[in-house]
């Protein structure tokens, strides 16, 4: 990760003094130096941002509640906070660099009686809370756009043909959402302007010159070249920030060659076989992943060395990985889709509760692999049917008992959905949610299902404790519903790595009816066609669902990646023609392979080309 | 008429001004003291008319450098379509399916109709932005998507191949527009089936869609003044992509880059890959001969020589032929280039001039040999009916007694003209007459709903 940041460093330090902020002739060379490198420093942390905060799976948020539960999330608040503090540097760099009446915040003046005393700069001031204010609105809509999120695309190309294309979209983002965040601080400044202003005056002993006319007046802050120049400062400060969360994209999302297998061991575990089966860094399974797709169909002598057996033994190690690894993907997909579609199929007969463990017994096995949002959904989502039928508008009388039948239920019955593992941040933030919002009473209960359960969905309790109590009112209620296709997209939203999986698939089982020496897809053809099919079958149930199939609205104008809202429309198009590409491949030989009748009847219909 | 760069370049211009504006009106407004020199609104005035004139000047310098701009998006998708005479041909676009015995043929009325032997039904597809259709294609690897190149924009059909519905409702189609990218005159799938080209004369940006997330990519490249034609080759690692100036690019399809190749004479009309991707035929306007570029890289390998300079395959220029009828002058000019998917016969449609009598449009047919040497053998002709010249024609995908030529006439007619051959061989059945003179070869297969063009005219 290093080579990518230093290079954003090099290309954004370069970009830094190119950019049309007025440099004055004749200011300070050594204060200049200083902000230079204050930039970099600012863009050097602003890079290790992304890095420890990019995802290569959105997060998406189900309902309003949710989002507000992200923003507040310590992770991000800290992210915010230091968004808001070097957006305190630039503006600063920004004061000092423009000069004039920016550069320092207090300068000497007098008193009416002729005393000479220290004023505040208002104008400094106004400058630096508009760094401030625009890195914490930057970093707040990095969260509701998912701007961490990093999507790969489907055309490769190089570096800088990439970045050339997107540079004069990243300009114009960053100056419409300057402009935006400008007009935003205005207002801002023009009511609550006189609270900062009053405490730095006061921590600092600085005095307000009176001849000067204060600047959160309507006639202060119209003035045209103060608005110029913060709307510039902005620019610049989102500019540099987008640039450095471009390139950081470019340079992660770059294409990997991973060596299909190595004649050392030592080199092993960086193996293609290796590093899909690898669940940790998310990235590098991707990157493998693409890597997969890309090298089936492109390279011939690397699909060679993936039907390879190996040296003693013969065995198709490689291919018994790489296959294994993507049925399994696809599976865990299939899976997720029925439990999604069963507890949908159940929601409006309010199940009971008993009924909803069953359920969710299986699905542990698989939890583990899905993306965070996508589980504490699909978990909330069975449990909760019949709390989200209570909250829609015309039954709110008996809204607090199946709620306190959930918190008091014996503990195995809960457990079954309750045994997943939760990332630690959500329980680190349990504890504030709980104590704001809920009495005590509710609070000690919570500890107890706190205690009983290994690690509970605390997301699921708080948001039904705070239903409890909050249930009537209507902003409630604006909070509470879901968005629509939103649990949708979250259920399709590491699907990139499936669709992967399915090219990858599908193109080493075409090219294995002329390449495949040793016949080794041949005994995994039957298992990955009805993996398949099964797929196929849940991907149709899944878009009969309401809200499934519609489009969600394109943004076109903004930093964030909305790839993920397409994700499922792209998976089962890639599906269907990862399914053809295997039937019009081996056309009638299909009939000899082993798959149950009810596939076989499926089958028949993409020979047939009647999907 | 603008072209795209200058477009978003005034964009960006406009969206400054506008702050500045707003923020003059509200200062004149309050009558607040005005600090800045700059902001006066003469100084205003007088920029923005410069930048209005500098773009008038560079549109129009734009324009004379490329002629076809001035063109009305009609005349362009008349003069840059694969179709002869595209303004007043009845059938404007056809497409066989990749992979079974239908086709979708686009009408002057702007519908379009699918054709399958198997079932009783016709869709007919008709949407509100579904003008002037340029070119269809079916999408490989799939039975149901249909891609049409449209005036605006570019629709994607999907017509369930089980429905009963003649009438597939507009909901059934995607749209894929990107400003400035209109009229779209070539559409190109890729052959896995998963990319999308589409190319207009106006933009020199090709677009490649990713349809399912109705997501495109632009690429750019300076020169040339537009894509007016896209071919990609059977085994998607090329495309060929020809300019409206005498310049036309190779490009690469694993890393997207490209190889200029500037024409001496004009600009490169048609072209064709061989089935296994490795020899790109073309022609160019102005010339009467047949170009071919061989590409010897293995797909997938990142460092490849390309071909340095095109070689010459067959000359075309005018000979006469006497027939029982009077004598005929064959040959001119290339509309349009196709070859078989086995790459065994090559059907070039020749101009000819309408002006004079005895040089009617006319398809001839080559048969192609590739080993040891490339080679091209004069086969035949294809001609139709008395009056009836051929204006768009396509081999059917997967014939399997050889070859299947569909001409689509310039009376409405479509036919089938089959080429029955054992593959790697002489033809043995090339229909009687000999192969050199004019012949009508005309077998309507029996498949073809006679009523395409009586239903046109009511």
């Amino acid at each position: 990760m290093l080579p990518p940041i230093t290079l954003v460093f090099v290309i954004i330090s370069k970009f830094s003094f190119l950019h049309p902020i007025q440099t004055i002739s004749g200011h300070d060379v050594k204060i200049g130096i200083f902000s230079f490198i204050l930039l970099c420093g600012v863009i050097l942390i602003v890079g290790f941002l992304h890095l420890e905060y990019y995802t290569v799976i959105p997060t998406i948020a189900c309902s309003k509640i949710a989002l507000l539960g992200q923003l507040l999330h310590p992770r991000h608040f800290i992210n915010s906070l230091v968004h808001c503090f070097m957006g305190v540097i630039v503006a600063w760099c920004c004061a000092v660099t423009m000069g004039l009446r920016y550069e320092t915040l207090g300068y000497p003046c007098t008193e009416s009686d002729g005393h000479p005393q220290m004023c505040l700069n208002e104008y400094h001031l106004i400058l630096l809370l508009a760094g401030a204010f625009v890195g914490f609105s930057h970093s707040l809509l990095g969260v509701i756009y998912n701007m961490n999120y990093v999507s790969f695309h489907t055309v490769q190309q190089y570096k800088y043909l990439r970045f050339k294309r997107c540079l004069p979209l990243v300009v114009k983002c960053s100056a419409t959402q300057a402009l935006y965040s400008v007009r935003n601080y205005i207002v801002m400044y023009l009511f609550l302007g006189y609270i900062p202003r009053a405490w730095i005056c006061k921590t600092l002993n600085l005095h307000l010159d009176s001849s000067v006319h204060p600047l959160d007046s309507i006639a202060g802050l119209l003035d045209l070249s103060l608005l110029y120049h913060l709307w510039s400062s902005a620019t610049f400060l989102l500019l540099t920030w987008n640039i450095t969360l471009l390139l950081f994209r470019i340079f992660v999302t770059e294409v990997y060659s991973f060596p299909v297998q190595s004649s050392f061991t030592e080199d092993s575990h960086q193996c293609l076989p290796k590093v899909l089966t690898e669940k940790q860094p998310m990235i590098l399974k991707f990157l493998a992943l693409q890597d997969l797709a890309l090298l089936s169909q492109h390279s011939p002598s690397r699909r060679c060395e993936v039907f390879s057996l190996s040296q003693p033994g013969g065995h198709p190690h490689n291919w018994n990985a790489i296959s294994k690894e993507c049925l399994s993907l696809l599976t865990d997909l299939t899976q997720r889709l029925v439990a999604y579609h069963d507890t949908v199929a159940t929601n409006g007969r309010a199940k009971s509760l008993s009924s909803g463990k069953d359920l969710m017994s299986p699905r542990p096995v698989f939890l583990m692999k899905t993306p965070a949002s996508v589980f504490a959904r699909s978990v909330a989502g069975t449990p909760q049917s019949p709390l989200t039928s209570l909250f829609t508008p015309d039954l709110d009388s008996p809204f607090a008992s199946p709620a306190l039948r959930r918190l008091t239920a014996p503990v195995d019955q809960c457990s079954p959905w309750y045994g997943t593992v939760q990332s630690p941040h959500i329980m680190r933030r349990a504890p504030k949610l709980w104590s704001t919002s809920t009495g005590e009473v509710e609070f000690q209960k919570s500890n107890i299902s706190f205690s009983t359960h290994r690690s509970s969905n605390i997301q699921v309790l708080s948001n039904e404790v705070v239903k409890n109590f909050l249930a009537k009112r209507v902003l409630i209620m604006y909070l509470f519903n879901k968005l629509p296709e939103a649990s949708s997209q979250a259920l399709f939203a590491d699907s990139q790595a499936h669709i992967w999986a399915l090219e990858g698939l599908s193109y080493l089982v075409q090219a294995s009816f002329s390449e495949d020496q040793f016949g080794v897809v041949q005994t995994t053809l039957p298992s990955i066609l009805s993996c398949m099919l099964v797929l196929q079958e849940a991907v149709d149930r899944h878009f009969k669902l309401p809200h499934a199939s519609s489009k969600p609205v394109r943004s076109t104008s903004s930093m964030g990646d909305s790839t993920y809202k397409t994700l499922r429309f792209a998976l089962r198009a890639t599906l269907k023609t990862a399914i053809y590409r295997i039937t019009t491949t081996f056309g009638d030989h299909l009939n000899a392979v082993q798959i149950s009748a009810e596939h076989r009847k499926r089958l028949q219909q993409f020979l047939e080309y009647k999907e | 008429k603008l072209h795209s760069r200058t477009e978003s370049s005034s964009k960006a211009a406009f969206l400054d001004h506008s702050e500045t504006l707003w923020m003059r009106m509200t200062c004149k407004h309050t009558n607040s003291p005005v600090i800045d020199a700059f902001a006066v609104p003469k100084w205003l005035s007088m920029s923005s008319g410069c930048i209005l004139a500098l773009l008038r000047w560079v549109s129009s310098f734009h324009g004379s450098l490329f002629p076809h701009l001035t063109l009305s998006s009609e005349d362009m998708i008349a003069e840059f379509s694969q179709v002869l005479n595209w303004s007043d041909c009845v059938v404007r676009a056809f497409a066989w399916h990749p992979h079974t015995d239908k086709f979708a043929v686009a009408l002057l009325d702007d519908s379009i109709k699918i054709y399958n032997p198997k079932s009783a039904t016709t869709p007919t597809l008709k949407h509100r932005l579904q003008r002037s259709v340029a070119a269809v294609q079916w999408k490989p690897l799939c039975a149901s998507a249909l891609a049409v190149a449209c005036q605006n924009c570019l629709l994607v059909w999907h017509v369930d191949p089980c429905s009963l519905s003649t009438r597939p409702s507009s909901g059934c189609a995607q749209v894929l527009s990107h400003p400035g990218h209109s009229p779209v005159t070539s559409i190109a799938w890729s052959p896995s089936g998963s990319l999308l080209l589409s190319a207009s004369p106006m933009d020199s940006t090709m677009m490649v869609w990713d349809v399912a997330a109705e997501s495109c990519v632009p690429l750019q490249r300076v020169g040339g003044g537009g894509v007016s034609f896209l071919s990609w080759s059977p085994d998607g690692s090329h495309v060929l992509a020809s300019t409206p100036s005498a310049l036309f690019r190779v490009w690469e399809t694993r890393m997207w880059t490209c190889e200029r190749w500037p024409c001496v004479k004009g600009r490169c009309q048609s072209g064709c890959w061989s089935p296994d991707g490795s020899r790109l035929l073309f022609t160019v306007q102005g010339e009467m001969v047949i170009y071919a570029l061989t590409f010897t890289d293995a797909p997938g390998q990142l460092s490849h020589s390309g071909p340095q300079a095109a070689a010459v395959v067959a000359d075309l220029s005018e000979t006469t032929f006497s027939t029982p009828d009077g004598d005929i002058v064959v040959g001119g000019e290339i509309q349009s280039l196709v070859w078989d998917p086995r790459g065994e016969r090559l059907a070039v449609l020749l101009k000819g001039d309408p002006q004079a009598a005895d040089r009617p449009a006319i398809i001839a047919v080559f048969k192609t040999r590739a080993n040891p040497i490339f080679e091209l053998l004069p086969c035949g002709f294809v001609q139709g009916e008395a009056g009836a010249e051929p204006r768009l024609m396509q081999f059917h995908p997967n014939f399997q007694h050889g070859a299947l030529l569909t001409v689509c006439w310039s009376n409405g007619r479509i036919t089938h003209v089959p080429f029955y051959f054992v593959s790697a061989g002489v033809p043995h059945f090339g229909l009687s007459g000999s192969p050199l003179l004019p012949h009508p070869q005309q077998r309507p297969a029996d498949f073809v709903n006679q009523s395409l063009f009586t239903e046109f005219l009511s």
